[in-house]
């Protein structure tokens, strides 16, 4: 590994231990901001990897932070996977969106609340057959597919399996999926292997592949916002049930994604648990015992936590206490600094500090001015300096001023 | 009997609020009756809400409730009553290129449970359409709404063309969504920006009172 390497990564150690730096961490959020300086559009993104990962790489070069996001974050998976799909619960860039337009979820109930039973019982058949079809358009044939409890009648299952795998719709669903099988791979691998070299040149990744709350996953993919909320008040021991079916698969994605790419960070985006988003009665019940676990077996496994809070977390910061000390990076959007340097900086390390509009609508002095400020309430300790969500639309000057001021106030 | 409906409903008792229902409607109650006290109920929700002690989930669970009221009453129902006069008239969408409407829709669930007319564009909505919108229904008060940091330039743009069109000086405009902060409305040339749901009422009382 390379000094450049070892220097940034004992910076980022230091900050997430709660020591003293030699000077605040820069974590560049950059998402989709490459495509404008390198003269692409959003889209490529999704249909032109390479022309990405080169966008990127000068990119990140460029403005040479101790982190930066992983470079297939505005992507979620490769324009060609969607189109062979027919991908329904997301519209991106190039695809069903104009060329420069973010990626946005179409959040629906993709799963009925009459459905948990199913869902309880057997997530992989119900998920296969049911869910899957219902939010990729082109393997409506997954439908015709017989239970995969069939499967447990081996040699004698065989012709029941083999019949329906004879049907018209199964064989063209079937046929998507191979089809989707060298795009996702491409995708995958080019990401993967841009991460690892720009890591040669000393360039750390925040994360690897993100994981997701059990309450997120339901409310983002499978029941929606609305859905979930309501089952909170009708159904909500299927609910908390659900959860605990879905908690391993939250914990077992992010370990087997650490262990494959070597990132110990693991990215959370919290959704559905902000202040507003339920009461502090709801967030102890169905959202706080999973993330408390999740991040304290993370932390066990030896690997390093990177909840993002979206939102505001005020409401939610005793809570927040009660995690290990120095075992994690708390990124934070909208909650106050100084409230989250009194509450917690004996806690975690927080990631923050600068508005990400401001490096739309501010000045280079105002930005001067931010920085400054968030590096004066934490004193150079437990803080990596960041935006509050990406930087899309940034101007790069004012990105230019921004690194430049946490060099000069954090060291 | 109206006051164990309205109860029932504030408690999020569902069931309990439809077995009234029926109940009232078995009496002879007249439907408007009760959904006057639904609206009454939803006051309640919304009040509980601006006092910190119901959220987002509590809305939605209330509004739910209310659809399952209406149904039951729909056939029983006379010509729709129309509860005096309103606060304001406000247009409210989400900009174009932005599909994002959870924000939306508290912001406009709280404008009418304070006596604000809402009409809502949906999400994505051209910049036209916002012109011809304000042009038509003659709001007193214009609401964009926006997650995305690229829709600061898209209020802009909207904002500039409702001046264009010679109908800024006809409306206030508010901006609001989970990104935008005090330096989008200066950036955007709008009137005022609101963090939550009831900055949006606060700030609409507060121009409806000046006018």
């Amino acid at each position: 590994m390379n000094e450049r390497f070892l220097e940034k990564r004992k910076r980022i150690d230091d900050a997430i231990a709660l020591k003293k730096p030699d000077r605040v961490p820069f974590f560049l959020l950059q998402n989709y901001m490459p495509a404008r300086t390198e003269g692409l559009a959003y889209k490529d993104v999704y249909y032109n990897i390479d022309g990405w990962v080169e966008a990127n790489r000068k990119f990140i070069q460029e403005y040479d932070p101790d982190m930066y996001f992983m470079i297939d974050a505005p992507g979620i998976g490769a324009g060609p996977v969607h189109d062979i799909l027919g991908t329904v619960a997301m519209r991106w860039p190039g695809g069903t969106l104009p060329d420069n337009i973010s990626h946005q979820f179409v959040e629906g109930e993709y799963m009925l609340q009459g459905e948990y039973d199913h869902f309880l019982d057997d997530p992989s058949d119900y998920l296969l057959r049911v869910f899957t079809p219902r939010v990729f358009s082109n393997l409506q044939g997954l439908t015709k597919l017989p239970s995969l409890k069939v499967l447990s009648l081996g040699c004698y299952g065989t012709t029941v399996y083999g019949m329906a795998l004879s049907n018209p719709e199964v064989l063209e669903a079937l046929q998507r999926l191979m089809e989707m099988a060298k795009p996702a791979t491409e995708f995958a691998m080019k990401v993967g292997m841009c991460h690892a070299e720009m890591l040669e040149h000393g360039q750390i990744c925040a994360s690897a592949a993100p994981t997701l709350h059990p309450y997120d996953i339901i409310s983002d993919m499978l029941r929606g916002m609305r859905g979930t909320m309501i089952d909170m008040f009708k159904v909500p021991d299927k609910l908390i049930a659900a959860l605990e079916k879905l908690y391993p698969i939250s914990l077992g994605s992010a370990i087997g994604v650490a262990q494959a790419t070597g990132n110990k960070q693991i990215f959370i985006p919290l959704h559905r648990g902000a202040d507003g988003f339920m009461s502090p009665k709801q967030f102890e019940k169905f959202y706080w015992p999973f993330l408390k676990q999740l991040i304290c077996d993370l932390v066990d496994a030896g690997l390093t936590p990177m909840p993002f809070f979206e939102g505001t977390y005020e409401q939610r910061i005793d809570y927040l206490t009660e995690l290990p000390a120095g075992k994690c990076i708390g990124w934070f959007d909208r909650s106050d600094l100084k409230l989250l340097k009194e509450k917690l900086g004996d806690v975690m390390c927080v990631a923050g500090g600068m508005p990400a509009s401001l490096l739309q609508t501010g000045t280079a002095e105002i930005v001067r001015e931010q920085t400054k400020e968030a590096i004066d309430i934490f004193g150079k300790a437990g803080l990596i300096m960041t935006a509050s969500t990406v930087i899309d639309e940034a101007k790069p000057e004012l990105l230019r001023a921004w690194v430049d001021a946490t060099r000069e106030f954090g060291s | 009997m109206a006051k164990e409906l309205i109860n029932a409903i504030v408690a999020m008792d569902g069931e309990e609020a439809t077995r009234l229902t029926q109940e009232l409607l078995d009496q002879g109650v007249e439907g408007n009756t009760i959904l006057a006290d639904c609206q009454a109920a939803m006051e309640e929700v919304g009040n509980l809400f601006e006092k910190g002690e119901y959220f987002l989930p509590e809305l939605i669970m209330g509004g739910e409730i209310l659809k399952g009221i209406t149904e039951v009453i729909k056939p029983k129902l006379g010509a729709a009553s129309e509860n005096g006069d309103k606060a304001g008239k406000v247009v409210f969408g989400t900009v174009v290129g932005d599909i994002h409407d959870i924000g939306k829709n508290i912001v406009i669930f709280m404008l009418e449970t304070n006596n604000f007319e809402v009409v809502d564009l949906g999400v994505d909505v051209p910049i036209a359409k916002f012109v011809e919108a304000v042009r038509e229904e003659k709001p007193d008060i214009v609401g964009i709404s926006g997650f995305l940091t690229k829709t600061f330039d898209s209020m802009k743009e909207t904002i500039a063309a409702i001046d264009e069109a010679g109908l800024r000086d006809s409306v206030k405009i508010m901006i609001g969504g989970g990104t935008v902060t005090e330096d989008v409305a200066v950036y955007a040339a709008a009137d005022a920006y609101g963090e939550s749901a009831m900055d949006a009422v606060k700030l609409a009382k507060s121009w409806m009172g000046g006018k």
